[in-house]
């Protein structure tokens, strides 16, 4: 009982109740949208203008500024999945429900474009749209991955048991995880290894780094704004028969 | 930007322009798609509630 304090208890089932939850999704979505959009501004200027060429690549380079913030961020909204997965399995929270089946289109839209930009950086550089690699094998797997939770999702009528198998599904998928991350560095690919996640000394000059992290920040702002679009319209479907939809009908008429 | 040079990209012009476009055109599709549901949504049920009471 006083493992978490009564304050903290009541903050969770507050923010967790739909029509708080509702509320303060219409609330916040303008300052993410205003954030997101000055940090991709920011970004592209960096990444498309300010940066020079690469000194092997040229300017075909440039797509990284969209195929890594993008590939990043189709690892990260999986595991946000996977966890809202068990957090939904253990204490049956039916936010944690909503919030992983509507992150699941934002995280399949992430994983096509890791995807297709990387095939249309990979015709120039290695002569070839597509290669089996190890690379870019699994992150197709993700794709199927997403795919199948929002197949699978509404396959199902009840959608609380919809979202029960839904969550077991992205838990088991996780293990596909550490092995996108670390397919450069276990099987001999042709995909470049990391340049940026060597902390201790990236193998790219600031100048080229900064548009990256840019970039990387403002997809996980559109990421915030676009899965609390979901979850709006996700909530209203499931509860459209309660009493605070009717008031909240009753308020726009 | 009136630059032709920066729109030619070095010669790589469709491939980089082509990946910015695929992009952003998923990125904005998965962000208005459920903002239309939820009007739609809301319209009906609007309908049903009016239809209920009177």
């Amino acid at each position: 009982m006083a493992f978490f304090p009564a304050s903290w208890t009541r903050f969770f089932h507050q923010t967790a109740s739909p029509p708080y939850f509702y509320a303060l999704a219409s609330k916040l979505s303008p300052w993410l949208g205003g954030i997101c959009l000055a940090l991709l501004a920011a970004g592209l200027y960096g990444g498309l203008y300010l940066a020079p060429p690469d000194y092997q690549q040229g300017d075909s380079y440039r797509i990284i500024y969209v195929h890594v913030p993008a590939a990043w961020m189709s690892l990260f909204v999986y595991v946000l999945m996977a966890v809202m997965g068990g957090i939904a399995l253990i204490w049956r929270m039916k936010l944690a429900e909503v919030m992983l089946i509507s992150s699941a289109p934002i995280g399949a839209g992430f994983t096509f474009i890791a995807l297709v930009t990387g095939s249309l950086w990979g015709k120039p550089m290695w002569g070839a749209w597509w290669v089996w690699d190890a690379r870019l094998t699994s992150e197709l797997i993700l794709l199927f991955l997403y795919l199948g939770v929002i197949s699978l999702y509404g396959a199902i009528e009840d959608k609380r048991n919809a979202a029960r198998a839904v969550s077991i599904l992205a838990l088991v998928g996780v293990v596909n995880i550490p092995i996108i991350h670390y397919s450069v560095e276990w099987w001999n690919t042709l995909h470049q290894g990391p340049t940026v996640t060597k902390l201790d000394k990236p193998s790219i000059h600031i100048s080229m780094l900064t548009p990256l992290l840019l970039m990387a920040l403002a997809f996980k702002f559109y990421y915030a704004l676009a899965v609390l679009q979901n979850a709006k319209l996700e909530l209203l479907r499931r509860e459209s028969g309660a009493q605070w939809v009717k008031n909240l009908l009753g308020a726009k008429t | 930007m009136n630059n032709p040079d920066f729109w030619a990209m070095g010669g790589y012009a469709f491939y980089v322009w082509t990946s910015y476009g695929i992009t952003f055109a998923v990125l904005l599709w998965n962000l208005i798609s459920p903002v239309l549901q939820r009007k739609n949504l809301l319209r009906r049920l609007t309908v049903k509630q009016k239809r209920e009471t009177s």
